[in-house]
């Protein structure tokens, strides 16, 4: 076997394929990792950081639950600190509507493990001074929080590396096909990789992986719209969103021990795959100040000093792709976490890694499989070659909190 | 009939002959100045209720500096001029403005981004310490508020700003306790073929040394920063450097004034996706930019510091040219021999930038010398150590990597003043070309923006 062969290849160095590659090495399997340009650059460096269950679709909860019990044990489990404080999640509701959206959320919720504690007048007051008048009733996730994103997936990535794996940065594939019996990589510096088994972890560039399998699905490219405050005292323990209807109210915010207050949502930017950027729109800014004052008064005394974006894949119907292939043996997906993957991303590397070497997982992931895109996928116009230069504005889906 | 909209940012010397330029071609455009009056900062107005001369103020720039004013105070019904506001973000065909507290767009055909320079900054340990200023900033207080920065000031760096900030505050009458200039004569003699270029120029310099001199400052070349001395109550109390001879020496102060020639503005280039070039001889990226002044973006011209450090002459001909570029480009009549003339000029302005660069080097080889508990980022209170650490541990050998991880240039300058240092530090510390670290990329705002600001509905 030359150095180039491997028992997994994983294709795409975000959150998904670096902690996959570190749970492959602790089953003892060897596992070749690629990423184009470094690792942990995209969606997994520069969403937002929540590390949040609630508000998640019911039937993702056991995945969530299980990343919660491996983000619980960092740095323990890696050897490095991502900056994770469990501080709690707060999910607030400007409606009576909402209110109810967030008590039904609460009592579904507990079959899947949940406890969420629903809190109101002034009890709300009195525990979150911070927020707003306009604030009617909260929802708290007290084990959730918050992490930071920019140091999660290159922290997995050297935690594979110290356990073997093989990680090449700055190598862009230009091609995966089946060979005989086993996936070969071809590279745009002329190196090939092999290996029997390969999972797509690309996220927004996802889809073109999928297709060239015959496997279509519907990605589009988008930016979260991320902002960060000057730093003051730390005051504000837990991560707090907006639970709306309306893409627009729908603002987040937490407090990094470092003082700076990090908020997101509102909208969704424009992204480039082929650029590899995505930026902020000038206006999302200004609405987040627009919510943010609503959402905590007192926040608005702060200045900006920075904002960001970073490129993310969203499915039409915003659960990922996750999972073995439908259409060939030996291939697995991981890709279009559609903004809400950082949290779910240890457990997703867990899931999958056992997926791979046992054939089989404990934690259901069937919603998540690619075959709900089958009986579609004729309609599809060849998605794989669009979602590139795709046009500004808010993206036409549901509302999800990040 | 309505004409073409194009809108420069900027007032000094380069916005203003832009403007002038644009206005005598018959266009109203917008003019954006961050600052409350025009000038910029080398032709920087006092505050209206001060009376000092322009002989005190600019001493032998005092007729550009009127003519300069003049220019403007003649543009201000024919152009629409918004002081005080911040241009805060670019995207494409609009500039995003800010004033007391409300957001509002210029949409733009030409965008002509004259914004400017500031120091250059090398960290050196206790640079964090009250007291320590730019060389920049130090020149700001003396113009704009007639103050010192300290009772009495050490002027450490290198460039002619280093010169010219101590000799005016020689003049206005306050205590210097030395020029130390990390430069040795051997840079200046084997620069002076292109310096002279321009010998008005020199010779001014020349009259600053001499001045200096005359007045007894120790004037020491060829030194080694060793550390701004002081504690975090009283701040600064002194310098101490290793002169050109290695030997140890200690200047008694209450303030120091440092820097390092320039460094472009070029965040609003940045916005507006315009490409980048790596200059090996300044070690530092400029914006790719012709000497016409059209960058890499369609509609987009940059003149002045902000674009190649000219210095104050070279701006305006090169806002001049900016301004004919773009009118060229809009399909409007440009006068072909008068662009000659001024590119015949910037030829010679180039060829004193480079004497600049070689007389007045960057000292990169403080950087890699730097002791690992100097701080490197004061926003954020990074030290060198910590910056390597993230280097050699943690892998990151390129610039936003290691912003991202050490949180170096994370903070409110968001890097404009720690940036080029910290990819000094990471270059020396993963032992690669500092080309190969790249440029922290920009991002909006520009300057801290306030949350409270509201768009205004026009």
């Amino acid at each position: 076997m030359s150095a180039h062969t491997s028992d997994v290849l994983i294709v795409g160095g975000g959150l998904m394929g670096t902690s996959t590659a570190f749970f492959l090495r602790r089953r003892g399997m060897s596992v070749t990792l690629l990423e184009r340009g470094l690792v942990g650059q995209q969606a997994s460096g520069t969403n937002f950081g929540n590390v949040r269950r609630q508000a998640r679709y019911l039937l993702q909860l056991p995945l969530a639950n299980r990343s919660l019990g491996i983000w619980q044990r960092l740095p323990e489990l890696i050897g490095e600190d991502l900056e994770f404080l469990p501080s709690g999640h707060i999910r607030v509701a400007y409606t009576q509507d909402q209110a109810g959206v967030l008590e039904q959320y609460a009592r579904d919720a507990r079959d899947y493990g949940l406890e969420l504690e629903l809190i109101g007048g002034a009890a709300l007051r009195a525990r979150y001074p911070f927020l707003g008048p306009e604030v009617r009733a909260a929802s708290l996730s007290p084990h959730d929080g918050h992490a930071n994103p920019r140091l999660a997936a290159p922290a997995f990535g050297r935690a594979a590396i110290r356990a073997g794996a093989h990680i090449a940065e700055n190598t862009e594939v230009l091609e995966v096909a089946r060979d005989g019996t086993a996936f070969r990589a071809s590279c745009a510096d002329g190196r090939v990789y092999r290996a029997p088994v390969a999972l797509i972890a690309s996220g927004a560039w996802g889809d073109r992986m999928s297709a060239a399998f015959g496997e279509p699905v519907p990605l589009t490219a988008r930016g979260p719209q991320m902002a960060v405050t000057e730093p003051v005292p730390y005051r504000i323990g837990p991560t707090v969103g907006v639970a709306s209807q309306l893409l627009q109210e729908t603002i987040y915010f937490r407090q990094i021990k470092r003082g700076n207050i990090i908020f997101g949502g509102c909208g969704r930017g424009p992204a480039y795959p082929d650029l590899r950027r995505a930026y902020v729109l000038p206006e999302h800014t200004l609405t987040q100040f627009d919510q943010l004052k609503r959402l905590a008064p007192a926040v608005a005394r702060l200045n900006i000093i920075r904002v960001w974006s970073g490129i993310e894949g969203y499915m039409d119907d915003n659960l990922p792709v996750m999972g073995a292939s439908r259409a060939v043996s030996g291939l697995y997906y991981a890709f279009g976490f559609s903004g809400h993957g950082f949290q779910l991303g240890p457990g997703v590397g867990d899931v999958m890694a056992e997926l791979i070497a046992t054939g089989n997982t404990s934690t259901p992931i069937a919603p998540f499989d690619i075959g709900r895109f089958a009986a579609a996928s004729k309609e599809l116009p060849a998605r794989a070659t669009t979602g590139t230069q795709s046009p500004a504005g808010s993206a036409a889906v549901p509302c999800q909190q990040r | 009939m309505v004409g073409p909209r194009i809108v420069v940012v900027g007032t000094g010397p380069a916005g203003v002959r832009c403007a002038e330029q644009l206005v005598a071609a018959g266009i109203r455009p917008v003019v954006i100045d961050e600052g409350g009056r025009d000038g910029g900062q080398i032709y920087r107005r006092q505050p209206p209720n001060f009376r000092r001369g322009y002989a005190d103020l600019y001493g032998s720039e005092a007729a550009k500096a009127d003519a300069l004013h003049r220019a403007f105070d003649a543009l201000r019904d024919r152009i629409d001029y918004h002081p005080g506001t911040l241009a805060w973000n670019v995207t494409e065909g609009e500039l995003h403005l800010m004033r007391d507290g409300a957001a509002w767009r210029a949409p733009y055909d030409a965008l002509i981004v004259c914004a400017g320079a500031t120091d250059r900054l090398m960290p050196v340990k206790g640079w964090q310490h009250a007291g320590t200023y730019s060389l920049g900033a130090a020149q700001v207080a003396l113009k704009s508020q007639a103050c010192s920065v300290g009772r009495r000031v050490v002027f450490l760096g290198s460039g002619p700003l280093l010169y010219l900030v101590a000799a005016q505050y020689l003049k206005a009458g306050a205590a210097i306790g030395a020029v130390l200039d990390t430069a040795r004569l051997s840079d200046r003699v084997a620069a002076l073929p292109r310096l002279l270029a321009r010998p008005g120029v020199l010779r001014n310099g020349l009259s600053y040394i001499a001045a200096l001199r005359r007045a007894g400052v120790p004037l020491l070349s060829g030194v080694t920063p060793v550390e701004i001395t002081g504690d975090a109550a009283r701040g600064v109390d002194g310098i101490v450097v290793r002169d050109g001879a290695g030997r140890e020496r200690r200047f008694d102060c209450d303030a120091v004034a440092m820097g390092y020639h320039l460094r472009p503005e070029t965040q609003l280039a940045d916005l507006a996706r315009c490409a980048f070039r790596f200059d090996a001889e300044a070690r530092q990226w400029f914006p790719e930019v012709s000497l016409e002044g059209r960058s890499s973006v369609k509609g987009v011209y940059l003149a002045g510091d902000g674009a190649r450090i000219l210095g104050a002459d070279g701006a305006e001909n090169a806002g001049r040219l900016a301004a004919l570029s773009a009118l060229a480009d809009l399909g409007l009549p440009v006068d072909r021999a008068r662009v000659a003339a001024l590119l015949r000029e910037q030829g010679v302005m180039e060829r004193f930038r480079r004497g600049l660069v070689r007389a007045f080097p960057w000292p990169a080889g403080q950087a890699a010398d730097l002791a690992d508990d100097a701080i490197v980022c004061r926003c954020e209170c990074i030290t060198a150590g910590e910056l390597r650490r993230t280097v050699r541990e943690m892998g990151a050998a390129e610039a936003n990597r290691a912003k991202a991880f050490s949180r170096v240039g994370m903070g409110r300058c968001q890097g404009r003043y720690c940036g080029q240092a910290g990819a000094e530090v990471v270059a020396h510390a993963a032992a690669v070309p500092l080309e190969q670290v790249g440029r922290l990329r920009g991002q909006a705002p520009v300057k801290p923006l306030a949350i409270a600001t509201r768009e205004e509905t026009q």
